[in-house]
């Protein structure tokens, strides 16, 4: 099919790009990567009247490193660059393996970072990753700018705080703390699919080893991002044997997630998958940890 | 219909400049505006892969592009790669390794080829593989197209 027609705007500064936000409104949408809302208007699921291409403002594409030891990534990142981006897989390893699991290269030439978390698909990969990472987003309108931690940014099934207006031009990724590791698997029916089911693990040890603190983050879980709080909470000050590890899958998988069936998977069947990915990030993420701390 | 837009791109080495819809794809727009009928369209949601072109040098989904966005970039589509006198390598090995049947899939499998050959040299099958993953072909099972990414790698390093 063919998107309904539209007024097009393609501004230079960023300045600009919030100057037509907040004059349009309701009625304007953001072109990043397109890799997502293309395909939307091509089925007239999306039929806005303006679009507000932000594909030439370059000051929005950068990869910097930040004081706290982290990285800041510009809006409008390709997911190809972050992928090949040496100060990424240093400072932000989890992000570095997260890459290639996003889409096919035709599309990570394109998709921006801060496009695929304004989408706000609870599938999507970066989602889970910037809550798991305690990310921040910079979000900007002409009236100013805030920031939100990405936790907080995702509302629902494609649905953030974002306003009409505002725009999101950075994301803040802090360092991992000392002795930490981490895991993302997913199951997907072809490589490079959207995932049935996905995990992400952030674990950090104390110093006997037993878990300090543990974030699980899954994707295709519920209508959002989805936190494994009550698998985590029955991991802290736990040694990571294998009977704890498994204990904290099951309960992530009747507790914690809340997937729905559709044509590719059942409910019943993605819970099983967190629960055998819950069982098998940790794990990683705990070698990873224990080789981090010597 | 809204406003029209100017757009200069060039295309295979040619300049072009047309007024065309905003909304116009830029699949569509080189098939129907500049008649270039190799860049095919399968499924218009980035899933199939026919409709590859190298944008500035990477290939790129058209059919998930706008040809305004096009303004002042480079665009390969299949039929700069090669000409019928003189084919691309890669073309020549599709030809002699049988990677093709119906043909639909193969300028997206071409235009994605061209720069990954670039980059790999001497690729092995799980990167080519990878490499292929984003584009589907309904003949012929994958396995000859395989092939033909092997021999392509041969004669060019030759
Ligand atoms: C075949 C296919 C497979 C895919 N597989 C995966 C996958 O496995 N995993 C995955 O995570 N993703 C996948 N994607 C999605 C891809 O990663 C998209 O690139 C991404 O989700 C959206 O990023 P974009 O830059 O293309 O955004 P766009 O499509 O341009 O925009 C998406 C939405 O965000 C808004 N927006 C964009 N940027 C901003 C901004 N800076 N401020 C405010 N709003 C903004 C837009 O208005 C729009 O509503 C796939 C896409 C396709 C077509
Ligand atoms: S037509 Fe573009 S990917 Fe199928
Ligand atoms: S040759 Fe027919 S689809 Fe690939």
């Amino acid at each position: 099919m063919k998107p309904p027609p539209f007024e097009y705007y393609a501004p230079t500064t960023l300045d600009e790009a919030l100057a037509l936000m907040a004059e349009h409104g309701y009625d304007a949408k953001a072109l990043a990567g397109g890799q997502s809302l293309i395909p939307m208007m091509n089925f007239r699921l999306a039929q806005p009247e303006i679009l507000v291409d932000l594909n030439n403002i370059a000051d929005l594409s950068y990869i910097r490193p930040s004081d706290d030891g982290g990285v800041l990534i510009g809006a409008m990142t390709r997911h190809k660059t972050v992928g090949h981006s040496p100060l990424i897989a240093e400072r932000a390893p989890l992000l570095h393996e997260t890459m290639p699991n996003i889409a096919t290269e035709q599309i990570r030439n394109r998709g921006t970072f801060g496009g695929s978390l304004a989408h706000a698909d609870p599938s999507a990969e970066l989602v889970a990753v910037s809550v798991a990472l305690d990310a921040r987003l910079r979000i900007c309108s002409q009236e100013g700018e805030r920031w939100v931690p990405a936790k907080e940014f995702f509302v629902s099934l494609f649905t953030t705080i974002l306003e009409p207006e505002e725009l999101v031009v950075e994301i803040a990724v802090p360092p991992m703390p000392e002795r930490s590791g981490w895991s993302l698997k997913e199951v997907a029916r072809r490589p490079h699919d959207f995932a049935l089911t996905g995990v992400v693990a952030v674990l950090t040890l104390d110093d006997e080893n037993h878990c300090q603190q543990v974030k699980l983050v899954y994707l295709s879980a519920g209508d959002g991002p989805v936190e494994g709080i009550q698998a985590a909470a029955s991991l802290q000050g736990q040694p990571l044997t294998a009977e704890n590890i498994q204990a904290a899958a099951e309960i992530a998988a009747s507790e914690d997630v809340d997937p729905s069936s559709d044509i590719h998977a059942t409910a019943e069947y993605r819970r099983h998958l967190a629960k055998v990915l819950t069982r098998q990030t940790l794990e990683e993420a705990y070698e990873r940890a224990i080789s981090n701390t010597q | 219909m809204s406003d029209l837009c100017n757009v200069t791109v060039t295309v295979n080495g040619n300049r072009y400049e047309r007024d065309v819809e905003p909304r116009l794809l830029l699949s569509d727009f080189l098939r129907h505006e500049l008649g270039l009928l190799g860049t095919h369209v399968g499924c218009e949601h980035g899933v199939c892969g026919a409709c590859t072109v190298l944008f500035d040098g990477e290939p790129v989904r058209s059919c998930l592009m706008f040809a305004v966005q096009a303004q002042g970039h480079e665009i390969t589509t299949v039929e700069g790669l090669g000409t019928m006198e003189a084919l691309h390598p890669l073309q020549e090995a599709f030809w002699e390794a049988h990677a093709l049947q119906c043909g639909f899939c193969t300028p997206g499998f071409l235009t994605t080829l061209v720069p990954f050959l670039e980059e790999h040299p001497d690729p092995d099958d799980d990167e080519i593989r990878e490499a292929i993953s984003g584009n589907l072909c309904r003949c012929t099972g994958y396995q000859h197209i395989v092939d033909a990414v092997k021999l392509a790698a041969e004669k060019m390093r030759a």
